[in-house]
């Protein structure tokens, strides 16, 4: 087990430093730089900038400084917000992406697994029919209609919850958007979770439970769940990578000062630097998730062998 | 009152009266029980007797409380005077798994692949003993000792994906005796398994019953296993009862005709002894078949050797029967001699050597040698037609052939196999498992093969439907003047279609001849023991 694990991250090494290297070259190739900006700057201000950041050496010998640079564990400064370096924009916006991604994923997992069971044991009865439109609206309607939607219903409206911003990280604000975040994600959870429960609860080994008058808790929970959450536990793994990161719509509208923004407009600005670090950053979430996901596995499913 | 009850019913552990089972559909209601009364004493066994299709399985099922969700259960199952079909779920709990209990066709797949053994066996101790996990784990123990599972300390730790299919079993007959119940439903509980295995489990549930006198309800489809443990035999057909009576009195004089001829469904007759001067269609000279199991990064890979120096000479219109226990390489010798894997040795096909012959050296003679599945459900394409399905050889064979000439084909094919043509455009999941079987015949009969190597051709099949696919088979060979290879466990099966026989274990041959003295005087000890195993029942009665 502690070989395996130590072998994957050891593995993740060389990944990692392909993603880097892919990712630096291709931002390069997009066209303009950091500091194009619509009115452009004098010739001699650029100059210095261009020099200040390194941009005036040859690629290859700006790739081996940052990869220098990386080494050390300095992802360098913001090319675009000048007073911040990369490593203290994540400070600050990363743990906020967190809570609210933490939060949606334990939402979605909870509240998709109970409604993907409900749906499953009532398979094709009004039950079964009013979850499943509701997870297929769920997963049609996109985050940028249900945020101003949500936002419009509950904070303006009835006034129960602020309608956006971070308030310091108080709970109240927290609310909407990791119901927000989470609504897509437990429609397919459900989908999911139902699936995998129908087919689990029509298995010979579910029949012999039966047969044998166990509980109905130990019946669904413990012998057809375990098996039918395999599918999800699969699905959880990037879809953590992918919710802990931030979501650019949810902090948009909401106004949250996450880290899911960055991606999009250190992309749009060239932000060198700050791209990287994104880059880096979903790339070591996706790799620790996805060994969870096969730790989990394995210990879930006995007839997995890790190696 | 209630005493008055205990004298006139009290003999009977569980009554079943007027019992009607329904299952809803798209088409309509269909009644797979009609008004059947059934009645089991305690401690005896009752052999529940029919084809598939029958409604035997349904009638338990639906006692037990385990039918699907679209179906209903009418009338009574009365167990102690408790109607089973009207408790509430919670009653119906602390019968079954308790008083009554049951163990099923499919060993492999009913047991939970995540738990270990001692998981699932404490489980019913807990729940209905009343024991703490400690005493059950101790008592799951002794079960295992008594259903004689080899080293039970650690079969109970594993899991059951590391025990054998008789293994599992008794993991299951174990779990049904925990709680020392009144009644155990025995569905198929064999049909899965080798002869031999067979043979111990029968022997193992009979003994068991000796010793706590439960009561036991067996399913089966097999007469020989009946007649070897029931007291009293129940025939059902379509849903109804139509002859009950004691064992003996049944097989000595029947009185339905169906029951005859279920009774007659044994596969009889012998084939004709071929001429020694007709040619030798397939040889093959110490052929031998391994493959290496990689077990860790660093460790060598174990060969296994699935088939070790077999030499068998088939001439034409002879049919070898193959026989041995699941894992003894049968069918794995079957596809090296049609060249599907790498040997070592060599084989001969006509005359001509074959051995580890390329693809495309293989093409030309390819349509001569032809195989049939055991599977007959999932070895047809469920989204081709029967048509399609029947002539796709001839696409690769017979390029040039219009679709016409295809279309006529298919019908002479499945003509010859005893099925309408105009079935040719239906698809698969509309025909019954005999019915499909004829249709992988017809598909290798219609590119007019020389060899025909049948894996287990009859084994998924009902012992009625079987003796029609073995008579087919017959007059498919005399006709054509087919060569077979027939792959079996089934041993009435092998006795008659083949001329001669090999009898394999763990990958040699440990005895080969012709059939008639194979059966009458085995020589080697496996032999004498699978013979034992499989005609025991039928040679006592």
């Amino acid at each position: 087990m502690f070989g395996y694990v130590t072998r994957r991250l050891l593995t993740a090494i060389p990944t990692l430093f392909l993603i880097v290297t892919g990712a630096f070259f291709l931002i390069r190739v997009a066209p303009g730089g950091p500091f194009n900006l619509e009115r452009p700057l004098e010739a001699k201000v650029m100059e210095n900038l261009n020099r200040i950041y390194h941009l005036d050496k040859p690629l290859w010998e700006q790739y081996l400084y940052y990869l220098g640079n990386l080494a050390r564990g300095d992802f360098g400064p913001s090319f675009v917000y000048r007073d911040f370096s990369v490593a203290e924009l994540f400070a600050s916006g990363l743990p906020v992406s967190l809570q609210i991604g933490a939060g949606a994923l334990v939402l979605a997992l909870i509240a998709g697994t109970l409604l993907g069971i409900a749906s499953a044991l009532r398979q094709n009865r009004p039950a079964d029919y009013g979850i499943v439109g509701l997870a297929t609206l769920g997963i049609t309607i996109p985050t940028f209609v249900i945020a101003p939607l949500l936002s419009l219903v509950f904070g303006v409206w009835l006034g129960w919850l602020p309608a956006g911003g971070w308030g310091g990280g108080a709970w109240s604000y927290k609310v909407l958007p990791i119901v927000t975040l989470a609504l897509p994600q437990i429609a397919v959870v459900t989908r999911l979770t139902r699936g995998a429960m129908i087919e689990a609860m029509r298995s010979h080994h579910i029949r012999t439970a039966r047969a044998y008058g166990l509980k109905p808790w130990t019946v669904i929970v413990v012998h057809a769940l375990r098996s039918a959450i395999l599918p999800v536990v699969s699905y959880a793994g990037p879809a953590a990578a992918a919710l802990l990161t931030g979501s650019v719509v949810v902090e948009t509208i909401f106004g949250i000062p996450g880290v899911g923004r960055y991606f999009v407009q250190a992309a749009l600005n060239r932000d060198y630097t700050l791209v990287m670090g994104t880059v880096i950053v979903i790339a070591i979430f996706i790799i620790v998730f996805n060994l969870m996901v096969d730790l989990l596995y394995a210990v879930i499913d006995p007839r997995v062998r890790l190696g | 009152m209630k005493q008055a009850a205990m004298t006139t019913d009290g003999d009977n552990v569980l009554d079943i009266r007027g019992l009607d089972v329904a299952f809803s559909t798209n088409d309509g209601d269909v009644r797979a029980v009609r008004g059947i009364d059934l009645h089991v004493r305690k401690g005896e066994t009752v052999a529940v007797v029919g084809e598939s299709g029958s409604g035997k399985s349904q009638t338990m099922m639906a006692a037990m409380g385990l039918l699907a969700d679209n179906g209903r259960a009418t009338g009574e199952v009365l167990y102690r005077g408790r109607n089973l079909l009207t408790l509430g779920p919670k009653a119906l709990n602390a019968v079954r798994g308790a008083r009554i209990t049951m163990i099923f066709q499919e060993p492999m797949t009913s047991l939970d692949p995540l738990y270990t053994v001692e998981r699932q066996l404490s489980e019913p101790l807990v729940e209905h003993g009343g024991l703490t996990r400690k005493q059950a784990s101790a008592r799951a123990l002794d079960l295992l000792k008594l259903v004689r599972i080899p080293d039970p300390a650690d079969k109970l730790r594993a899991y059951p994906y590391e025990l054998s299919g008789g293994q599992r079993q008794r993991v299951m007959i174990a779990m049904a005796l925990a709680n020392d119940p009144d009644v155990l439903i025995a569905d198929e509980p064999t049909t899965a398994l080798d002869v031999t295995t067979q043979a111990q489990i029968l022997d193992l549930i009979a003994d068991l019953q000796e010793r706590t006198g439960v009561a036991v309800v067996f399913i089966t489809h097999d007469l020989g296993i009946v007649r070897r443990i029931a007291d009293r035999v129940v025939v059902m057909k379509d849903g109804e009862v139509v002859e009950t009576g004691s064992t003996e009195a049944l097989f000595a004089a029947p009185r339905e005709a169906y029951t005859r001829m279920l009774l007659d469904a044994e596969p009889s007759g012998h084939k004709d002894p071929v001429s020694e001067s007709r040619p030798i269609v397939v040889g093959a000279q110490k052929l031998g078949v391994s493959f290496r199991i990689q077990q860790g990064f660093l460790k060598a890979p174990t060969v296994l050797r699935a088939v070790d120096d077999v030499s068998l000479t088939v001439r034409e219109g002879q049919t070898l029967g193959i026989v041995g226990e699941s894992g003894s390489g049968k069918s794995t010798l079957g596809r090296a001699l049609l060249q599907l894997l790498p040997h070592s040795g060599r084989v001969q096909f006509e005359g001509r050597d074959i051995s580890n012959a390329d693809k495309a050296g293989m093409r030309a003679i390819r349509r001569q040698m032809q195989l049939v599945f055991q599977d007959p459900f999932g070895s047809l394409s469920p989204r081709m037609t029967v048509g399609q399905i029947v002539t796709e050889g001839l696409l690769v064979h017979e390029p040039t052939l219009s679709r016409r000439e295809r279309d006529l084909r298919a019908c002479a094919a499945l003509d010859e196999v005893s099925l309408d043509p105009s079935v040719r455009n239906r698809y698969p999941h509309e025909f019954s498992g005999g019915q499909r079987q004829r249709i992988a015949i017809a598909r290798t009969m219609v590119l007019k093969p020389r060899l025909v190597v049948l894996d287990e051709p009859t084994s998924a099949l009902d012992r009625t439907i079987q003796k029609q696919i073995v008579d087919l088979l017959r007059d498919l060979q005399r006709e054509h003047g087919l060569t077979y290879l027939f792959i079996s466990h089934d041993l009435a099966v092998v006795r008659a279609l083949a001329d001669t026989i090999v009898v394999m274990k763990a990958g040699r041959v440990v005895e080969a001849g012709p059939a008639a003295s194979v059966f009458d005087a085995p020589a080697d000890p496996y032999t004498r023991e699978l013979m034992a195993a499989a005609l025991a029942p039928v040679m006592s009665g």
